[in-house]
């Protein structure tokens, strides 16, 4: 760009706007998008009319009015829902965040929209329908941790939606009434190339989607549910030789030798596999026919496989370029010990609870395991991890070893849990990890902490966008400590905290930076909530009332900003100050 | 922050604010105070011990509705609930007064509940199922019947002992010959097996799910390997 042409605002634009426009229509990044719509007016509206893809990451921040008016031609929708606590049982149902006003609106204004992408949604059966009818050239669906509908609804979209690329339905509360969705796919219907059902329960038609696979040349990621046996998901997989992305079903059917080497023969062909997973019951006897085609590999999602470590650990000797990994607790430390000496790649390690509820020290990993898995793999920058038990020490040493991590997020499953070696509290492990990561963006704490984790995490954590606290703190003190020290805060979500109004007023004027804050089970009441709703009438300040509490008390408390003003679909437990 | 002043005076936040310790007390303690009163979510870090000791924990001091077999917190730890329900042995419901198990049949656009404890054996069973999806299975047989027809031995009248075979259609060589329906269920190990072929008390104990196939279907599960 001329500058000098730049600083004579009345001159003509150097070039037409339609150069403009296709300079900007490179530009796919939605953070650059948005600096780019600051610039000047001609680059606002150039850039709103070559959007193509919109991601709205709070449904009630902004109406489909709003970004309807501003962004004319979109085929590509995101949209979050629910605040992350939904997915823990801390919304009531029947909360809101319903796609369906959204469905309408988009109708008129963007009738060949191909791509909706859901998180946390409400979404009914009929909503579906409408979806499946009203969007001719509609391609791609993907539904992730929502409620709503049915496998109804999906029979609509199998049966309506002619161009489908993508069906991707995961860890959604739904209705599960049979698998005859399946059968509805046309048989002359070929397009898909992805399609999930993993996590859904009910028997599909085998038959129904032995021919869909058959005919679907472009299909890459096919994810079954556990329903679909070992001799079954041979046949599939022998029809589908260019997948990339493999879900199995159940890993347990009883084979005999032919079958076993037809299995074995059938994943021998997948070279070029990328992504595994779903190994719903596995026993070890058939774990090796996955070996050859482990060689690519870069995502394995073991969290639904109960493995061994041992049995990990030979998994793993086949899985040289693996970047990200998914396991249940179950393969314990010795198991995560064959993590750091078999993947000197990976980048992400998460570790799930076989058995959430059980006090029971002796199961699952703990602090050595995590230790193993950093000495071995240097770039790890992702880390989930479930433990009963850990001390500072080991953090301190694991974030030495991996200084890198962007995603630190810590569950030590017994609230308010000190240092089990020193019966100290944790506060020195997230300080180290605060104050060695500095590209640290996402942090979850957990174990008995006091302000001062707080103070560490205003004092260094800099770059920190999302922080989820539970059990945690000592006063008002962390939570404020936190509102000034850290600028790039967007998401802060608080459980079972001792932090009060004086800590939710002192972040007033930093709510409007913010996505949301969520502050459920801590010390906030009712007259605390309405000022804040009164100072700030740009945020919406909503009271989640549930008949236990008592009237003063602000039990929920979700604060999010919007330019679309308070929700007009609240149900009567949300309380909009 | 001239906002900080106003509300300070007009609302006096720290007479409304819920804190636990007595009036007076140092809002900074370093110790960690566990800040929830309502003790229906939350559970002090004291219960901890007696709860590994005792197993239960009903009627323990601090909380007040805590669920009858594990204290647990709501949404704790935070795992999605389709990660909690695969892994769970389904304890609860062979426990609790019922043993239900899902029937789904081929064909039909959902799948019914059976509590198995309220049958006593194969026949009501495969009756109960022929009711509720109007079919016909065929029979199983049941528990060998004898009847011994003992007169009085002063007379000299032998004691006539037989069988009745209630086998009807089902055999353990053919299984559900001639039958449209057989059912199957899924044991333990997540095996499908044909119904009938163990006693009725293992089949209670091992049954996870039952499933009416079409006969043509079953025609595996009939025949010795």
């Amino acid at each position: 760009m001329d500058c000098k042409r730049n600083r004579d605002m009345k001159s003509p634009p150097p070039f037409p706007d339609e150069v403009l426009e296709r300079i900007l229509s490179f530009i796919t990044s939605r953070k650059d998008r948005s600096a780019v719509s600051l610039v000047s007016k001609d680059w606002y509206n150039a850039e709103r009319w070559t959007r193509t893809s919109i991601f709205i990451g709070n449904c009630y921040s902004v109406s489909p009015q709003i970004v309807i008016r501003r962004f004319p031609k979109i085929k590509s929708v995101t949209i979050k829902g629910k605040p992350r606590f939904s997915d823990f049982n801390l919304v009531p149902p029947n909360w809101g965040a319903d796609i369906q006003a959204w469905l309408f609106a988009f109708a008129s204004a963007y009738p060949f929209l191909e791509e909706l992408r859901l998180k946390r949604m409400t979404v009914s059966d009929e909503s579906l329908e409408f979806l499946s009818l009203k969007f001719s050239n509609f391609k791609a669906l993907s539904l992730l941790s929502c409620d709503g509908f049915s496998t109804d609804g999906l029979a609509f979209i199998a049966s309506n939606s002619k161009n489908l690329i993508e069906l991707d339905i995961q860890e959604n509360a739904i209705d599960d009434f049979s698998g005859n969705w399946l059968c509805c796919f046309p048989e002359n219907f070929t397009s898909l190339e992805i399609l999930n059902f993993a996590n859904l329960n009910s028997d599909v038609n085998f038959d129904a989607l032995e021919r869909l696979v058959s005919r679907c040349r472009s299909l890459r990621v096919l994810k079954v549910n556990k329903n679909i046996q070992l001799g079954q998901l041979q046949r599939l997989l022998v029809k589908a030789p260019q997948l990339t992305e493999i879900g199995t079903g159940s890993f347990l059917q009883e084979l005999n030798l032919q079958q076993y080497a037809e299995l074995a023969c059938a994943f021998n062909h997948f070279k070029n596999l990328h992504t595994l997973s779903g190994l719903w019951e596995v026993t070890s006897v058939y774990l090796p026919v996955l070996y050859p085609a482990c060689t690519n590999l870069t995502f394995l999602n073991l969290s639904t496989a109960v493995l061994q470590s041992d049995e990990l650990a030979k998994v793993l000797g086949h899985c040289p370029r693996l970047q990200r990994l998914w396991v249940l607790d179950t393969v314990g430390d010795a198991g995560l010990q064959s993590v750091g000496s078999s993947c000197p790649l990976l980048e992400e390690l998460r570790v799930f609870p076989a058995d959430p509820y059980s006090q029971d020290i002796f199961h699952g990993v703990t602090e050595s395991g995590f230790l193993a898995v950093s000495r071995g793999c240097r770039r790890l920058h992702y880390v989930l991890y479930f433990c009963r038990q850990m001390t500072n020490a080991a953090v301190a040493t694991i974030v030495q070893n991996c200084p890198d991590f962007t995603h630190f997020r810590l569950c030590i499953m017994n609230p308010h849990q000190p240092d089990y070696l020193t019966d100290k509290p944790m506060d020195e492990a997230f300080g180290a990890i605060v104050k060695t990561c500095t590209k640290l963006q996402r942090l979850a704490v957990s174990g008995l902490l006091t302000d001062m984790t707080f103070e560490y995490i205003a004092k260094y954590a800099k770059n920190l966008e999302t922080l989820s606290v539970a059990f945690a703190g000592s006063s008002d003190w962390g939570m404020q400590c936190v509102l000034d020290g850290c600028p790039k805060l967007r998401k802060l979500e608080i459980r079972d905290c001792p932090f009060g109004n004086a800590a939710l007023l002192s972040g007033m004027e930093r709510y409007e930076s913010m996505r949301s804050l969520w502050m459920s089970a801590c010390n906030l009441t009712m007259n605390g909530c309405r000022l804040l709703a009164q100072e700030m009438p740009r945020l919406n300040v909503e009271v989640i009332k549930e008949d236990e509490s008592e009237d003063c008390v602000a039990e929920k408390v979700y604060v999010y900003r919007s330019v679309a003003g308070p929700r007009s679909d609240a149900p009567s437990f949300v309380l909009t100050l | 922050m001239e906002n900080m002043s106003i509300y300070k005076g007009e609302l006096n936040l720290k007479d409304t604010e819920l804190r636990l310790g007595l009036p007076g007390t140092d809002e900074s303690e370093k110790e960690a105070v566990i800040g929830v009163r309502n003790n229906k979510r939350s559970l002090s870090v004291t219960s901890e011990e007696s709860r590994n000791e005792g197993g239960s924990d009903k009627g323990h001091g601090d909380s007040e509705a805590v669920p009858a077999t594990k204290a647990q917190i709501v949404g704790w730890p935070p795992i999605r609930s389709y990660r909690k329900n695969s892994f769970q042995p389904k304890n609860n419901e062979s426990e609790a007064s019922g043993m239900y198990v899902k029937v789904s049949m081929d064909g039909a656009p959902y799948l019914r509940k059976i509590d198995l404890k309220v049958y006593i054996g194969y026949p009501e069973l495969l009756k109960a199922l022929e009711n509720m999806f109007k079919l016909t299975i065929g029979k199983i047989r049941d528990n060998p019947q004898f009847y011994i027809v003992v007169m009085s031995m002063k007379m000299g009248i032998l004691i006539i002992l037989y069988t009745t075979d209630f086998s009807g259609e089902y055999s353990e060589r053919e299984g559900y010959k001639g039958s449209e329906y057989e059912p199957a269920y899924e044991d333990k190990d997540g095996d499908w097996m044909l119904v009938g072929d163990v006693p009725w008390e293992m089949f209670v104990s091992s049954c996870k799910r039952l499933r009416i196939m079409k006969g043509s279907e079953g025609k595996g599960l009939g025949c010795a390997i």
